[in-house]
């Protein structure tokens, strides 16, 4: 730990801090209608499409939409992908996607997980990434944030039948915040020196006389959208160590200020929508609480040198710099790492299988705590407000009162959706990953406890919408690309289903103000309550499997064994 | 008859443990069992150990099968014998209260003047019937008087020993199922079926049989099923990923890491702290016809008192004669005097006594006609004639207006300085009464309420706990300022009429709040019925009673504060608890976990923090401890964690403090007290 680093990961927080408000004020003007730059284009694409902008939704017709808008992304995105030989801009002749893998890479795309069982540049044309995926990185995240509105508006109103219209959600969050936003750090992209071009790869002899191939392609508008969308997949295998993916040390704090940027900003749009920006500061030092404990954790294991390496005789001063891209260093690479898989994007800069053993653990952590620590767009938010309502449950209880949260009864109907909302992770990350185990154990390469940790961070990342991977296992094959699209699907849409059933709940019940016996839930006693109780519920869930994976793997490297 | 008070019963009473003990038993049955997910599954477990056990004797894990089977089938045990604890205590308040009903004998008559009965059993009766009841009889059920009046003794239910009067008509016609007529004949209309009366409501919810589930409580046992749930996921797969490191876990090693994670503490005790937050309630002397509305009156935020009787002392008292400049004091208090000798209320005799103290006055020597005059609603004052000179006294305009009849002027032109006296008296939160001679003004009579001592500081306490307490009261707003400043009420409801308290209770809860009352008269009962948690007086109407979801056998409408204490004590030992329970688990993690994996991944001993001695025995201990702290903890659930007033932040903080912090920390040290002993008896 040099005070470089430490300095570099304090302006990283500083820098998300700052920006919050910023973004957050104006996120929450677009949510109430108050953003109208894109006025015409707006109405224009609601008379399109025939929707009421005036007629707002019960939340179970805000799902319906919500699912049918999704089935129909999926299925577009899966046609292009088997259709890729016939269509246009596909100069490196790429044949159509089996069809167990376009299955897996649809409903990767559309849950905004874009786990990618493929190599992008061997794989797909640059229709199939242009018009398919970045496409639905638009929409998926689009479409967590509009969940998280309709909660929000759920809090915010008063014996309401109606929670928002899921289209008017939808396209606003798109027009006025993640297109521009997308545009505008494309163009910083292609300064910075980032290929956006339709030209075939090209060829080239290198110094040493070998013969390569470079790919290039669209990158910087996919790149733009990936960081900012909490969405991650990249347009090349390696993601964002690869050159043309994150060119400079510049575009490298861009970047990684993207990951975090949206999801940190809508705890404070959330603020100004139930009008006590207190609240959302409150869910902002819980998220950074967490971010900061995991980022210190990492930080430290990783500036340790590998002690088997040092006893093979190894210069250790360097720290473990096994897979990561030395233009980064330690630092940058871990609060990518961090940053990362706390806001579900799973976009890397470095190779997180390499990690030292509790290095790499914290990454899976910060996704198996529920992929809350600020989390995707939209989603990190809702699935903290899924903890908040258990936590509030049981400080209300506690203080001796029917729980509330912004003046909302908790009663068991929203403790019940909550608690299906929880329940998803160990199904998708222990059940499937189980199952997986049991059905393909051949997949793993690497043996003994890392072997486990690379399979766990597999459904792990799959069911946090992650995306990000240890390697050394392999994924696509019919077994694990079914098995990891369920994760997936699981941990999508089994979650945004009960959190807009709360949603419509209560927002039909009566506002209750506050009271000197309500538990305020601003202050520093509420946050470390509620941090505990994701802290204890995720600890108690997946302590065994840990145990078996990394936690082991740390106490046997004590005794210089690798694996 | 003789007076069955429900007794302060000790912690543990002999024979309520002896039957608690057979309880336990009875109540394995699974239709019982089932209502409790909690205690289901590890019944469930607890049968698949067994039979793993009987399936395996005399195989490698033997022994410690065994006694981590005998262990399951304890944990079940522990949690009914605390449930059958808390029954059993709820009981024994219970048979009191039934001992008087159940002997009963009614005289059914056809009408109200029918001389002829017909003897049936009290259980017998339905609403609607008309019995007879003389001296000596039992009140065969709960009904209204609707011919006659009649003392009654009521102590059975009250434990107050004088008889109150009941008559037909206005505000103290109920009577209760189970007291005793002492005097005079009256016949009741029974306004309760068999089995309904609020007593038999009672009676089933201290003891349990026919407890529903309270709100909250459903809730709750959502947030522990779903725990559970996640829980056998956790351990249902642990198999498959074990099996990759090379371990294979015993079966019964998986049951045991399986019901030592779920919240069987909790669980256990869950129906307990319910059925013993009606006892306390009980033990006050509040019947609560429903768990849901004792739960309501934890979440209170407005409280209604009427200002008479709950905040000042029922009767005002003269505090001072306030002479217009031109009279005497003396003459002030004679006239005053005078008009009160015979005055029996007990405002009447205050005056009396004020002027006798003031001024050594005593009562006439006979000789002179006195004749005096009742107060009516009409004239709105009384008096009394002495020797043909009329001495009046009353609210100022009628006084004012009499005064200016006999003089022979027209109404209006009242002394200013009599105006003065009169607002000043009511500014101080006093009854300004006006006494006259004849036709000349003599002053004023300052009545003053008098604040029921160490209200205010119940206020206080009331506040602190983030409840806002109201005042009620008919009188001006002038008066109703002073007396609620006085009192430290929050706000009052001056001038009130039952449409006016009505109407404030359903503003209130428009904007979200839970209004709680107490009233006693038949016009309350619609407010009673509006609000959240409405108390009625036992001493009021049978309307009142039937509409309020608490009747307090004392008539004390301050004990509304006891009640909403209680109402948060049983929400606060449901989440402490729940929360000790959920703390527990990260200690048995950390002596089974390594327990589990030793073989396969001998470097796991870094996690035996407790230096367990060995697996099994690392196993054996948690479950025992398990089961211990559940027979550990109920004299906590019994008796409610300790509740002291205070903000929402604070009792959070205290009770994470104790619950989740010690939850955390207890079980590493009890655990390993167990397994030194489980090592040290070679149990395994």
């Amino acid at each position: 730990m040099d005070a470089a680093g430490i300095l570099q990961i304090l302006i990283y927080i500083a820098v998300i801090a700052a920006l919050t408000p910023l973004l957050g004020g104006y996120m929450a003007k677009v949510y109430e209608g108050q953003a109208r730059f894109l006025g015409p284009v707006e109405r224009g694409l609601y008379k399109v499409c025939g929707v009421d902008t005036a007629r707002e939704q019960h939340w179970t017709g805000y799902t319906l939409s919500l699912l049918a808008f999704n089935l129909a992304g999926w299925a577009l995105l899966f046609g292009i992908q088997r259709l890729q030989g016939w269509l246009p801009l596909n100069p490196a002749e790429m044949a159509a996607v089996p069809p167990d893998l376009a299955f897996n890479t649809a409903i990767s795309f559309m849950t905004n997980t874009n786990w990618q069982s493929y190599g992008g540049e061997s794989t797909l044309s640059y229709l199939t990434q242009m018009v398919g995926l970045t496409v639905q990185n638009f929409v998926s995240a689009a479409t967590g944030m509009a969940v998280v509105v309709a909660l929000i508006r759920g809090f915010a109103s008063a014996s309401a039948r109606t929670i928002g219209n899921f289209y008017v959600d939808l396209v606003r969050s798109t027009l006025y915040i993640l297109l521009p936003l997308s545009f505008v750090a494309a163009l910083f992209l292609v300064w910075q020196g980032m290929p956006q071009n339709f030209d075939t790869y090209t060829a080239a002899t290198t110094l040493e006389g070998a013969n390569q191939v470079i790919a290039q392609g669209p990158v910087a508008s996919q790149v733009a959208i990936k960081q900012i969308g909490s969405n991650g997949g990249g347009f090349f295998n390696v993601n964002s160590s690869h050159p043309f993916e994150n060119p400079t040390p510049l575009s490298n704090i861009v970047e990684m200020t993207f990951l975090l940027m949206l999801a940190a900003a809508l705890t404070n749009t959330f603020g100004r929508m139930v009008k006590d920006q207190r609240q959302g500061w409150a869910i902002f030092a819980a998220m950074g609480l967490m971010l900061v404990i995991g980022l210190g954790v990492t930080y430290w294991s990783e500036v340790q040198a590998n002690p088997a390496m040092v006893a093979a005789g190894m210069d250790g001063t360097l720290g473990n710099m096994e897979g990561k891209e030395v233009r980064f260093g330690i630092a940058n690479s871990t609060i990518w790492a961090t940053a990362t898989t706390a806001a579900s994007n799973g976009s890397v800069n470095s190779m997180h299988d390499s990690f030292m053993p509790l290095g790499g653990m914290l990454p899976m952590i910060n996704m198996l705590l529920g992929e809350v620590i600020f989390g995707g767009v939209g989603a990190g938010l809702y699935g903290m407000l899924i903890f908040v309502v258990v936590a509030v449950f049981i400080a209300g209880l506690m203080v001796g009162r029917t729980p509330e949260y912004l003046g909302k009864k908790i009663e068991s109907k929203e403790v019940k959706l909550a608690m299906l909302a929880v329940l998803i992770f160990p199904v998708g990350v222990l059940g499937l990953g189980a199952a997986s185990l049991l059905g393909m154990p051949g997949a793993i390469q690497d043996g003994g406890p890392h072997g486990l940790s690379e399979v766990l961070y597999g459904f792990t990342s799959a069911t946090a919408n992650n995306g990000s991977a240890f390697a050394g296992w392999t994924a696509n094959n019919l077994v694990n690309n079914t098995l990891l699209g369920f994760a997936m699907l699981l941990g999508r849409f089994v979650v945004i289903i009960p959190v807009l059933a709360i949603a419509g709940a209560v927002a039909a019940k009566k506002s209750v103000p506050p009271s000197a016996g309500t538990f305020p839930t601003h202050g520093w006693l509420f946050v470390v309550l509620l941090v505990g109780v994701i802290l204890v519920v995720g600890g108690l869930t997946f302590f065994p499997v840990l145990a078996l994976g990394p936690i082991v793997e740390h106490l046997m490297l004590g005794a210089h064994t690798l694996f | 008859m003789s007076i069955h008070r429900p007794k302060e019963l000790s912690l543990f009473d002999g024979a309520i443990l002896g039957q608690a003990a057979k309880d336990a038993v009875v109540k394995l049955d699974p239709r019982q069992l089932i209502k409790n997910p909690v205690m289901f599954a590890t019944g469930l477990v607890a049968v698949l150990s067994t039979a793993l056990t009987l399936r395996d004797a005399g195989g490698e894990h033997f022994a410690v099968m065994v006694q981590i089977s005998a262990w399951l089938w304890f944990t079940v045990l522990f949690a009914n014998f605390a449930e059958a604890i808390a029954e059993g205590r709820g009981k024994a308040q219970a048979a009191a209260l039934r001992g008087s009903k159940s002997s009963a004998v009614a005289k059914k008559v056809a009408s109200v003047d029918a001389r002829d009965h017909q003897t049936l059993a009290a259980e017998k009766l339905k609403a609607g019937d008309l019995v007879a009841c003389e001296a000596g009889d039992v009140i065969p059920g709960d009904g209204d008087v609707v011919a006659g009046i009649a003392t009654v003794d009521e102590s059975a239910i009250t434990g107050e020993s004088a008889p109150v009067i009941r008559e037909s008509g206005g505000d103290r016609c109920a009577v209760t199922g189970g007291t005793r007529v002492v005097s005079d004949r009256i016949v009741i209309r029974i306004t309760t079926n068999p089995g309904e009366s609020f007593l038999d409501r009672m009676i089933a919810l201290v003891e349990g049989a026919k407890r529903q589930k309270t709100p909250n409580e459903i809730a709750l046992t959502i947030l522990l099923v779903g725990m559970s749930l996640i829980f056998l996921i956790v351990v249902g797969t642990l198999p498959a990923w074990a099996s990759y490191s090379g371990t294979t876990i015993p079966m019964v090693f998986l049951i045991a890491l399986f019901v030592t994670l779920i919240p069987t503490t909790i669980g256990g005790l869950l129906s307990a702290i319910g059925i013993a937050g009606m006892d306390r309630l009980v033990k006050f002397n509040v019947i609560a016809k429903s768990g849901r509305s004792v739960e309501a009156a934890g979440d209170i935020d407005v409280l209604l008192l009427d200002k008479t009787g709950t905040i000042t002392l029922g009767a005002r008292q003269a505090a001072e004669f306030i002479p217009l400049s031109n009279v005497n004091e003396r003459d002030l208090a004679e006239a005053a005097f005078l008009s009160s000798l015979a005055d029996e209320t007990p405002e009447g005799k205050s005056i009396v006594a004020l002027a006798k103290s003031r001024f050594g006055l005593s009562e006439p020597k006979s000789g002179g006609t006195m004749t005096f005059i009742p107060f009516s609603a009409h004239t709105r004052m009384s008096g009394v004639d002495v020797n043909g000179t009329e001495i009046r006294k009353g609210a100022s305009d009628s006084i004012t207006t009499y005064v200016a009849e006999k003089a022979g002027r027209t109404p209006g032109g009242v002394p200013k300085e009599l105006v003065q006296s009169v607002e000043r008296v009511a500014k101080a939160g006093g009854t300004p009464l006006v006494v006259a001679r004849g036709d000349r003004l003599l002053g004023v009579i300052h009545l003053k309420d008098i604040i029921k001592p160490g209200i205010r500081e119940r206020f206080a306490t009331l506040r602190a706990m983030g409840i806002k307490t109201v005042m009620v009261t008919g009188d001006n707003p002038l008066t109703a300022a002073a007396i609620a400043a006085e009192a430290g009420v929050d706000d009052f409801l001056a001038e009130a009429t039952p449409e006016k308290k009505l109407e404030l209770i359903r503003d209130t809860q428009m904007g979200g709040r839970l209004v709680a009352m107490c009233g006693d008269g038949s016009n309350d009962a619609p407010a009673l019925a509006q609000a959240d948690v409405g108390v009625a007086m036992n001493t009021g109407t049978q309307a009142a009673r039937e509409a309020g979801n608490m009747v307090d056998l004392d008539s004390d409408p301050t004990k509304l504060i006891e009640i909403v204490m209680i109402g948060k004590q049983l929400l606060m030992s449901r989440g402490s608890l729940t929360t000790f329970s959920i703390a527990n688990d990260v200690a048995k993690y950390f002596a089974i976990i390594p327990a589990l994996f030793l073989a396969s991944y001998p470097q796991l001993q870094a996690l035996n923090v407790m230096n367990l001695a060995s697996p099994q025995s690392a196993i054996l201990s948690a479950i025992i401890f398990n089961a211990l702290i559940i027979i550990a903890l109920i004299p906590l659930a019994l008796k409610g964690v300790k509740y002291k007033p205070a903000s929402a932040e604070k009792l959070l903080r205290r009770n994470l403090l104790v619950y989740g912090v010690g939850g955390l920390a207890v079980p590493f040290i009890g655990i390993k007290v167990i397994d030194v002993l489980v090592a040290a008896l070679g149990l395994a």
